[in-house]
């Protein structure tokens, strides 16, 4: 059975090649660190590592939703905002 | 501390699990994806169109219109349901016959399949045969479902809080009748009064059932589609045309894949958000 019907393209085939790759890299991470580092961030949630990966790609999402809804394509500024959106969720959320 | 013995084999037995959500969930999911970002007339054959499709459903009037109907019916249904669902449960009996009796009732709505419950009310409300219709009528209200908006949006609210206020009574019924009658006893010897017992002990107890009753409620109503569609097809006009029902007709209607995969993948990010919200901020209190 060939995967035609699915319809990939390369874009969206490196889309979820990252999805996988950050999954890895938090089962890597989760190996040489064990136990989720939980902890209450600045927003009074109680969340480990998983929960900070999770609130960055949903937030991400609407992040890139929003520049397009407002502003159209291209979408760079949009990835910009989310890496240091990402960053300031797993420093400090 | 954390004295779990770790056995690594134990993984092998999640794998069917993963298997399963992979053919189900996952796999239909990265289709849509690859869906959203192409056009195809058929056969298979696919042009890429990068983002356009986003684009155009997040700047569609009439995305807006259907995501705001499904706002307001997810809403006023939640304000209905859960309050009233939780009144009732507080006047089930606790024990006997009675109890059994309340609880069969109760189940009955649920038991309904959803096309048969818009099939059941769609002849009850209507204005020439049905007896809710006829009975409207003849308190001297002027009610048309199948031509008047605001009775279209009153029978779809009425017919989702006859079939699903008993999911909501059945799970508040489970958390009342855990409480130990300890604090029932403590309660009585302190003077509380019954709105103080609801308030500092039956209410804190339920929260657990109640953020799974709001949670499945929600993410139901959000994505509500047989019900209404049976009721009435999303008119009159577009006025209860919600997401889910605006979805097909753009998918199956219009066979426009592009647009509906991305107008899909946007409402779910939605009921994602909406459900992480709902889900962390009632739990909170309880983790602090």
């Amino acid at each position: 059975m060939g995967l035609s019907w699915m319809a990939w393209t390369w874009p969206t085939a490196a889309f979820f090649i990252f999805i996988a790759l950050c999954l890895v890299a938090m089962a890597i991470w989760e190996w040489r660190q064990p136990g989720g580092a939980p902890r209450r961030g600045v927003l009074g949630l109680d969340t480990t590592r998983g929960d900070r990966l999770f609130i960055t790609l949903l937030g991400s999402a609407f992040i890139f939703l929003g520049w397009l809804g407002f502003l159209g394509t291209p979408l760079w500024g949009a990835l910009v905002i989310s890496l240091a959106y990402g960053f300031v969720v797993f420093r400090w959320v | 501390m954390n004295n779990k013995t770790a056995y690594p084999k134990a993984w092998l037995f999640v794998l069917p699990v993963v298997a399963l959500v992979a053919f189900n969930a996952l796999i239909p999911l990265m289709t849509v994806v690859n869906y959203s970002v192409q056009e195809t007339f058929g056969n298979n054959v696919f042009f890429f169109e990068g983002v356009k499709w986003f684009e155009e459903v997040l700047n569609s009037e009439r995305f807006h219109a259907s995501l705001l109907r499904q706002l307001a019916f997810t809403g006023i249904i939640l304000a209905i349901e859960i309050p009233l669902g939780v009144a009732i449960a507080l006047t089930m009996p606790a024990r006997g016959i009675w109890a059994s009796v309340c609880l069969v009732l109760m189940a009955l709505p649920l038991l309904i399949p959803w096309n048969v419950v818009g099939a059941m009310w769609n002849i009850f409300a209507l204005p020439e045969i049905g007896l809710l219709g006829q009975m409207i009528n003849g308190m001297g209200i002027d009610y048309n479902f199948t031509q008047q908006p605001m009775a279209a949006w009153f029978t779809t609210i009425l017919m989702d809080v006859w079939h699903w206020t008993s999911l909501v009574v059945l799970l508040a019924y489970a958390g009342l009748r855990s409480i130990p009658d300890a604090y029932y006893q403590a309660a009585k010897i302190d003077g509380a009064s019954g709105w103080a017992v609801f308030r500092y002990i039956q209410l804190p107890k339920m929260k657990r059932v109640l953020t799974i009753a709001v949670l499945l409620r929600f993410m139901d109503s959000f994505m509500i589609y047989t019900e209404p569609f049976v009721l009435t097809g999303g008119g009159p006009g577009n006025a209860t045309t919600f997401l889910s029902i605006d979805l097909v007709k753009i998918a199956l209607g219009q066979f426009d894949l592009g647009p509906a995969a991305a107008m899909s993948l946007i409402y779910f990010l939605i009921v994602l958000l909406l459900s992480w919200v709902f889900y962390t901020l009632m739990m909170r209190d309880e983790e602090q």
